[in-house]
């Protein structure tokens, strides 16, 4: 088998430089996400130290990232937490898509971005981060706190919402037509609908396929089913990103706890690469004339989410502080942003990529660091 | 005593309730079986950490609160009656019925004690029928004389 030495030794640099980006950003309490996107910036075409041979690795490298992340999503879930939320936060999830859809929807309709760039939008500026909140909240001990539930509610229901969003998205981005699109989208519903009680009634029957006491046999059955899956669910334009989620959601129970830990390392290596890939499609160049309109929704959009954790944690009798830490950690935008963005560019927006790699950029820093600031500031109002 | 117990999509459960002291006290059972304990200070809406402890100690914490808490009410109940005792007996790693049935040990005829529960890490088995299997560090909860309750000991703790 003939190797690319220059694709081992380029893979290894990055590799390594990811990870002593990632071991600083913890340091200051902040996500890697945003650092992996600017070193992908750096070293794409047009950034200080290309990358070409790594290129196709990362290209092939971040599709798989997409569907790991999504299937390990699908895999935290289960029906219990799900009914739970929706009885006591749907309006909550409601508020907040109502308010963060809106900057990115009135950025599309000001820009003339056309329908499906439009809706594109709107989504990014309305997931929150689930990877950079949960994190958040481990890290600054916030777990026991009234808000954290409200917070983790709303959360999920946008984690389950996307699943219905995203085949729409990606019908219309595939250049289908609106009945088309709406057809893909309840048809993920239907799939969402059927998981859910499939995994609920006969969680054993998937369980039973799937299960191995060795984790090498899971992880290769798991990780090819869900390829599979996913790859099906590309097929008719629904996103692999959506057959994964379902496929992780169906599996409940000890089979999930097991594949989670076997499919951790192998997440945690290709989301990396998908954040490293995203800044690597993107010309730094590009950049440059959308960060100002970035930044400007980024702001909008952090107030968005500060609303939306105001108006859910109030609903469970939470005190003013509770309230804005609520917000706080729900601005951070990251993995499902991205996942919207690396949807074709050529039927969307030439710009939509450098717009997001931007907006994720400064909402995923911002995000952090608000709630930080909040702990601080809460803690100063109180020694006086 | 009440719990309110408030589900954490994505995290674990989180358990709370309100000590007769006053203390508010909250417990974060995570999905990966590791125990955040927190305490609340002067703001009802926050809590901060105490300990975390992992799933080995979790369940160590769980023996040591369940288990003999359960021998105790028996003792309490077996005081009643002259010459009856309660004990707990924990079954071995090397114990001959460690992955067979309680019927196969024949305690109540060998010993004539009777084993009325079995605390299996947050579990209890009340009353648990012949055919019930037993599992290394399983604890028997024991009543019958005092000699009864030492012979089954011998008898399962391998």
């Amino acid at each position: 088998m003939h190797t690319s030495t220059a694709l081992l030794i380029e893979l290894g640099v990055v590799l390594a430089a990811l990870s002593v980006l990632a071991g600083l950003a913890r340091r200051v309490g902040l996500s890697p996400v945003p650092l992996y996107l600017l070193a992908g910036l750096c070293l794409g075409p047009g950034g200080i130290a290309p990358v070409p041979a790594a290129g196709g690795f990362v290209q092939t490298g971040a599709a798989l990232g997409v569907v790991l992340l999504l299937l390990a999503l699908g895999l935290e879930f289960t029906a219990a937490e799900f009914a739970d939320s929706a009885r006591r936060h749907l309006p909550s999830a409601g508020v907040d898509l109502a308010l963060n859809a809106a900057p990115g929807l009135v950025l599309g309709w000001v820009a003339g971005a056309g329908l499906t760039a439009t809706l594109a939008l709107a989504g990014i500026t309305w997931i929150s981060s689930s990877g950079i909140a949960a994190r958040l909240l481990g890290d600054l001990d916030r777990l026991g706190n009234r808000e954290t539930p409200a917070v983790l509610s709303v959360l999920v229901l946008e984690d389950v919402a996307v699943a219905v969003y995203l085949p729409l998205l990606a019908v219309l981005a595939a250049g289908g037509s609106w009945w088309h699109a709406a057809a893909a989208a309840a048809t993920a519903a239907g799939a969402l609908i059927l998981a859910f009680t499939a995994s609920y009634r006969f969680g054993g029957g998937l369980a039973r396929v799937v299960h191995s006491t060795d984790p090498e046999q899971l992880l290769l059955r798991v990780f090819g089913l869900t390829l599979l899956v996913a790859g099906l669910a590309e097929l008719v334009n629904a996103s692999a990103a959506v057959g994964a989620f379902l496929f992780g959601l169906a599996l409940t129970g000890q089979v999930a706890d097991r594949t989670r830990r076997v499919i951790a390392p192998l997440r945690d290596l290709f989301a990396t690469v998908f954040f490293f890939g995203i800044g690597l499609s993107v010309d730094p160049s590009d950049i440059v004339p959308v960060l100002p309109v970035a930044l400007a929704v980024a702001a909008v959009g952090t107030a968005t989410k500060m609303a939306t954790g105001w108006f859910a944690a109030a609903r469970d009798g939470a005190g003013t502080w509770a309230r804005l830490r609520a917000g706080s950690a729900l601005i951070a935008r990251g993995e499902f942003s991205l996942v919207i963005a690396s949807l074709p560019a050529s039927v969307t927006h030439p710009r939509l990529g450098p717009f997001t790699a931007a907006f994720v950029i400064v909402a995923a820093i911002a995000g952090p660091v608000i709630a930080r600031l909040v702990d601080v500031v809460e803690a100063r109002a109180r020694v006086r | 005593m009440d719990v309110a117990e408030v589900l954490l999509p994505g995290v674990g459960v989180r358990y709370e309730f309100v000590t007769e002291a006053g203390d508010r006290l909250r417990i974060v059972a995570r999905r990966d079986g590791s125990v955040d304990v927190l305490g609340g200070g002067g703001d009802p809406d926050a809590a901060a950490t105490l300990f975390t402890l992992t799933a080995q100690e979790a369940d160590t914490v769980a023996e040591l609160l369940g288990a003999p808490r359960i021998a105790e009410r028996l003792a309490d109940l077996t005081r009643e009656i002259p010459g009856l005792e309660a004990g707990q007996v924990t079954v071995g790693d090397r114990s001959p019925y460690a992955g067979r049935t309680l019927g196969d040990t024949r305690a109540r005829t060998r010993t004539g004690a009777s084993i009325v529960a079995i605390v299996r890490g947050r579990d209890v088995v009340a009353a648990p029928a012949p055919n019930q299997p037993l599992y290394a560090g399983d604890v028997l909860v024991v009543i019958g004389t005092s000699d009864g309750v030492a012979a089954v000991a011998d008898l399962v703790r391998g």
